[in-house]
């Protein structure tokens, strides 16, 4: 479950980017190549932001479609796995989207 | 116990130092500790803080970030971007970590699989082969028990038990605070054994050369396709307990075959940590990889 692992950091990198203020909302962007469960991410949430600066806040997580390139023809397209092929036979891909695991940003009660 | 974030002894990692028995709670760096809701024990923690500025300090390194970031806010109002990447802290820590073994010329290889899959047998083995030739170190991560630290001491080389507590991988501030107990020398092979996990251990880099996955032929061949990332990540794919092939339906070429399409520059070697077979193999691969460390540093 190392989601509840990745939720803390995500609590802690907008706890001190906060600095005190209360947050409302965090969105975050997650790759669908990332390993990361967004569902598994949503229930820690709530659980890991109780007694924070986010206590109460909404969690709102952008989906990034996996995107390769083929290292053999060069084209490129989107992918769900890692272990896509190539309609050239190539399974030698680069990454290009949806490893992505960002804090993207946050939205403060009031007005800073 | 601070049931918001964890840091209640029941849930947070301890550090045992094998060859002096001395057992230290580890006080994690996340989440931060800023919270000011009701905790009465936070006084009775040691602080990091009294290490002083030793390289090992788990310290947070996120702070200039934040400010800058802050900038926007007061331009834009309640809206804060923050672009920070969710596993940042940890990837800086790792970069230290790997800072710090190769300007000691030290090999440090981290070695995950299924539980059960024999990453213990198997640097038990390497060790009673090897010792007298290299210098191995082991950190052994677990989520209990001090079991495994003990096989390794036992068979001859120098040990640190992380219990992760909760947690069901390492990350990288706890093998710095491996490190900092194991004091491994100059020149020397640090083998990290991984909790017992194909799929979060992928995630948190601790600053290794290279992650060595284990795959035992009593599991199935198709592994490296239901547990892409970890198979994606690594550099060698271990096939053990070739001894029992026979009795299994295992099918080697299949598995290797399974691994290349889900990373195409994995090497992969077949031996039984138990009889022997196929161990010279493994061994050459970790003599030319110790010797390329020792190469690189002023290259």
């Amino acid at each position: 479950m190392h989601e509840l692992s990745i939720t803390r950091n995500i609590v802690a990198i907008v706890e001190e980017a906060a600095r005190g203020r209360r947050v409302r909302r965090v969105t975050l962007e997650v790759g669908e190549l990332s390993g990361v469960v967004s569902d598994a991410i949503a229930f820690c949430f709530d659980v890991v932001i109780a007694g924070t600066a986010l206590e109460g806040a909404t969690l709102e997580i952008r989906r990034i479609e996996g995107r390769a390139r083929c290292a053999s023809c060069g084209s490129e397209f989107a992918t769900a796995t890692l272990f896509a092929s190539c309609a050239c036979g190539s399974c030698r891909l680069t990454r290009l989207e949806g490893a992505e695991l960002n804090v993207k940003s946050m939205e403060l009660l009031e007005a800073a | 116990m601070c049931g918001h974030c964890g840091c209640g002894s029941n849930a947070g990692t301890t550090v045992l130092n094998l060859e002096t028995g001395t057992e230290t709670v580890m006080q994690r760096g996340l989440p931060s500790h800023s919270h000011d809701h009701d905790h009465p024990h936070d006084h009775d923690h040691p602080h990091d803080h009294a290490q002083g500025h030793s390289y090992f300090h788990n310290h947070d390194h996120r702070r200039d970030h934040a400010d800058h970031n802050d900038s926007h806010a007061s331009a834009e109002g309640a809206l804060v971007e923050l672009e920070t990447r969710i596993l940042a802290k940890n990837d800086a820590l790792a970069e230290r970590n790997r800072a710090w073994f190769q300007g000691r010329e030290i090999l440090a290889l981290n070695l995950v699989s299924s539980p059960g899959a024999g990453k213990t047998s198997l640097l038990e083995r390497t060790i009673r082969d090897l010792r007298q030739e290299l210098r191995l170190y082991i950190i052994e991560g677990d989520q209990a028990t001090a079991f495994d630290g003990e096989r390794i001491r036992a068979a001859g080389a120098p040990a640190v038990q992380v219990n992760t507590g909760s947690c069901c991988h390492l990350e990288a501030d706890m093998v710095a605070r491996g490190l900092q107990e194991l004091r491994p020398s100059a020149g020397s092979i640090v083998m990290i054994e991984n909790v017992g996990n194909l799929v979060c251990p992928a995630l948190f880099d601790l600053g290794e050369r290279a992650k060595v996955v284990i795959l035992s032929v009593t599991e199935g061949d198709d592994k490296p396709l239901k547990y892409p990332h970890m198979f994606r990540a690594a550099d060698l794919m271990i096939l053990n307990k070739i001894d029992l092939l026979p009795h299994v339906d295992f099918d080697v070429s299949r598995a290797i075959t399974n691994a290349a399409q889900v990373n195409p520059a994995i090497t992969a070697l077949e031996l039984s940590a138990r009889t022997g077979e196929g161990l010279d193999g493994w061994y050459t691969w970790l003599r030319r990889e110790a010797a390329a460390v020792r190469g690189a540093v002023f290259s």
